[in-house]
């Protein structure tokens, strides 16, 4: 029976064969350009941990109170996106979660061992042990540091595969030193390929870059008086100069994110933040009552706006462009069928019921919706390879197509179009035998 | 012209009218919102950084290995250095320059006593060689001397300016009715005044984003007289005599490497290539927007001409007999062109009631402006012009449908 119809479909579309063509084409390019903006879309609106996305919290404290003169326009909430290095090892002292890390990023020149080769400039992240296993990053060789690496402020680092390439030429480094700005660390592990889009942890830099290349024990970070290289906010009280001022000083400049597996555990941890910002209050640093606010990785992404205006407002362009064709093909569609309005009326007098020739003619409309969709998936293709060729390298990374991506098209593609379709097919099985018979 | 034939027979085709209006709304609405749109950001990518010659302002990062403790003295050393070499006019040091999307902000106010800032304004060091590196226009007060300029230890310094420079874009909102040059801003460091010693025409903040950080105080920027000694990355900045700019970018790497090879230089390009880099995205929207509408108009303009060609094939024998009873070419072709008319008016009128609450809801939902009405306008000649286009090659057809036609039989 399917069959059937297909064969009664793909003969009626060769039948008109430029009516044809115009509303494939019109529901490829339709497809093509919605396509192109939603696998922008979709790339900003990955969830970047999807096993864990539920039970990473990022951990806001107010730590510059209500009077404060500035906090980023807009913010409702009156809360700093960073948290203060007084309250980075508060909470990591506490360890009041199954795991958490205080993070920053900064950076140095590394000189290679070669002394042919010129020193050059490495992305640097100062974190705690508990940053790899809470966000599961694979390493190739070697292991993170340890709590007592932690401790003691060790001269260890963690390397991306591309800087062990790049420094090492590849292989097990591990036990190799790097010299850091003159300081040797030494190796203990060697990360696979991890980069976490949108970079979720520390949205301020590179969302969607690579990331940092090589990591260092924060405690040991701070020692070495490393400042941070991403955003540092002192509208607060600038404190006192120096180092040690930065330390002790309002300043807010560090991440820090907690595992926190149950339920139970977001509540225990909600009530330990509030605990400990009126402890704060209590000891007269705060003047102002307890103002603290966790969030999961989704909730975080939608509140520092990962996907960008650009890409929602050309979400919605692309989109109603896909409408305009459709009701172009919707238009065409009916012509069609309206014209071969004879065609039906000798086979509904031959017998064909209602129900026949609807299913006839929204198959012939999913077929048109099949082919369109094959187009919009090569225009799709051309688009995004134009999007790489438009946009800077970071939002090149966003242009990737992925398989899923091509059943999404196809779907779509057919699911519009047989729904665009049933208009004009309802016309036609309304069609009446008996005045086409006569009208010939 | 009559009307009421034209509307009666569009009675009987009703949803194909509707069909092609409604696309020509929608058509409308997206077209004179992304055309608005372009026209921002090519006006945002447009805007001016103050610096007079783009071209021949090279700019280059440099970060020591280790953290120096003569860090001081050898930035001096580079900067001497660039200054001697052929083709170059001047050279300083500093944290950011406009077009790089990263630097420090500072809430300004002019009194100890005021609990929110006056201004908010990009904070550049510099010394008495800043404003003639940058090709900066100086339209009040004077430029900083030698004896100004101090040292500054990282950022934790917390050490306040002896004088400052500010742009007329500050100047304006602190000052709205003063000369600003000898009046002071308050310094929350020192818990003092600082003096305002001269005004510059324009010094473009560093982030350029639409609607994000710096959009509210695009043109408000001061001049600190610091030599910035920080363990990150700092940015020299040359001035280079007309067309050596190229010159300059080869051998100004290769000086400071002869001076010292224990640093990093990261990249080495003119302001004109960080502007081409910084506005990439925004360009990109640009070009993707005008390749959306182009398709738009040509998928609404086959649209059209497929609906019109099957209206015409379905009344070819009505035409033969209108044709037989005296209606000449013209009024054939007039009937269509008509009809066209009616049908893209009514979609017109709904496209702009479509656009202009488009534009309304992307006001609230995005960083957006307010559509300028003459958009719309555009926007519907446009789409009607496009219909009266897509129109004419059925109508002609309908046209050559000879009279005889009437004659024989269906």
């Amino acid at each position: 029976m399917f069959n059937y119809y297909l064969g009664l479909a793909l003969r009626s579309l060769k039948r008109n064969i430029v009516l044809t063509a115009l509303m494939i084409a019109a529901v490829g390019v339709g497809i093509g350009a919605s396509m192109t903006t939603l696998t922008v879309f979709r790339a900003m609106d990955n969830d970047p941990i999807p096993q864990k996305s539920r039970q990473l919290f990022a951990v806001q404290i107010d730590n510059w109170g209500p009077d404060s003169k500035s906090i980023v326009p807009g913010d409702m909430e009156h809360l700093q996106e960073q948290i203060s290095y007084i309250d980075a090892i508060g909470l990591m002292d506490a360890k009041a979660a199954h795991r958490q890390a205080a993070m920053y990023k900064t950076g140095a020149a590394l000189t290679p061992a070669n002394p042919d080769v010129l020193p050059f400039q490495v992305q640097i992240r100062a974190t705690y042990t508990d940053f790899f296993s809470m966000f599961q990053t694979p390493f190739q060789a070697g292991a993170p540091w340890s709590t007592d690496d932690d401790k003691n402020r060790a001269d260890v680092a963690v390397i991306t595969q591309k800087l062990n390439d790049k420094v090492f030429g590849g292989g097990n480094s591990v036990g190799k030193s790097i010299n850091l700005d003159g300081h040797e660390f030494r190796v203990v592990g060697v990360l696979g390929v991890w980069a976490p889009t949108p970079q979720f942890y520390d949205l301020n830099n590179d969302q969607y870059g690579e990331g940092a290349e090589l990591y260092i024990p924060f405690t040991r970070a701070i020692d070495g008086q490393m400042g941070s290289w991403g955003n540092n906010n002192c509208s607060g009280d600038p404190g006192q100069p120096g180092w040690e001022g930065r330390l002790h000083s309002e300043c807010v400049w560090i991440q820090f994110w907690a595992e926190l597996p149950a339920a139970a555990d977001v509540a225990a941890y909600r009530a330990f933040l509030n605990n400990y910002a009126a402890d704060q209050q209590r000891s007269g640093r705060f003047h102002w009552p307890a103002h603290t606010r966790i969030r999961d990785v989704r909730e975080w992404l939608v509140y520092r706006h990962a996907v960008s205006d650009e890409v929602r407002i050309l979400v919605l362009v692309s989109f109603s462009f896909l409408l305009v064709c459709l009701l172009n093909a919707m238009g065409l569609m009916l012509a069609k069928i309206m014209g071969r309005a004879g065609d039906i009326g000798v086979r509904r007098a031959l017998g064909a019921s209602r129900r026949a020739i609807f299913g006839q003619c929204l198959i012939e409309a999913g077929v048109v919706g099949f082919a369109g969709g094959l187009l919009g998936l090569a225009l799709t293709a051309l688009g995004l390879m134009g999007l790489r060729s438009l946009l800077s390298e970071e939002a090149s990374r966003l242009t990737h197509f992925s398989p899923a991506d091509i059943s999404i098209a196809i779907v779509l593609a057919v699911l519009a179009t047989t729904l665009a379709g049933l208009y004009p097919t309802w016309r036609a099985a309304q069609v009446q035998p008996a005045w086409q018979l006569k009208a010939q | 012209m009559q009307f009421r034939p034209i509307l009666s027979a569009m009675r009987r085709n009703k949803v194909g009218a509707i069909l092609i209006a409604v696309q020509m709304a929608i058509t409308l609405a997206i077209l004179c919102n992304a055309l608005f749109i372009i026209q921002q950001r090519v006006a945002l990518s447009e805007r001016p950084t103050g610096v007079d010659d783009e071209a021949n302002v090279v700019v280059l990062d440099n970060q020591w290995v280790g953290n120096p403790p003569d860090q001081a003295a050898r930035q001096e050393g580079d900067l001497a250095a660039l200054r001697s070499l052929p083709g170059v006019q001047d050279a300083f040091a500093t944290n950011s320059v406009p077009l790089t999307d990263s630097g420090s902000t500072e809430g300004i106010s002019l009194h100890p006593d005021q609990k929110t800032a006056s201004a908010r304004a990009a904070l550049y060091f510099g010394d008495e060689h800043a404003i003639a590196s940058l090709g900066l226009k100086l339209i009040a007060g004077r430029n900083f001397n030698a004896d100004e300029v101090t040292e500054k230890v990282g950022y934790t310094d917390l050490k306040s300016p002896a004088a400052i420079i500010i742009t007329k874009g500050l100047a304006d909102k602190l000052f709205p009715n003063a000369n600003a040059v000898g009046q002071s801003i308050y310094d929350d460091f020192s818990k003092g005044q600082v003096p305002i010693i001269g005004v510059i025409d324009r010094l473009q903040v560093p982030w350029v984003s639409a609607g994000g950080w710096g959009s509210t105080f695009n043109d408000s920027s001061f001049i600190v007289p610091f030599h910035i000694v920080i363990p990150f990355p700092v940015l020299y900045v040359i001035h280079t005599q007309p067309g050596q700019a190229a010159a300059v970018i080869q051998a100004a790497p290769k000086k400071l490497f002869d001076i010292s090879r224990a640093r990093v230089i990261g990249k080495t390009r003119p302001m004109t290539a960080l502007r081409t880099e910084i506005y990439k995205d925004d360009k990109g929207l640009v070009v993707i927007l005008g390749i959306v509408c182009v398709a738009l108009l040509a998928v609404t303009a086959f649209g059209i001409v497929g609906l019109t060609s099957y209206w015409v094939a379905q009344r070819r024998r009505q035409i033969g007999i209108r044709r037989a009873l005296g209606a000449t070419r013209n009024a054939i072709i007039q009937y269509f062109q008509t009809e066209n008319l009616l049908i893209a008016g009514a979609g017109a009128a709904i496209g702009i009631a479509l656009a202009v609450s488009l534009n309304l809801w992307m006001v609230s939902a995005f960083a957006m402006q307010r559509l300028n009405t003459g958009y719309a306008l555009i926007g519907a000649v446009v789409v009607m012009l496009l219909g009266q286009a897509a129109v004419l090659w059925p109508a002609l057809k309908a046209a050559s449908i000879p009279p005889a036609l009437a004659t024989r039989a269906a």
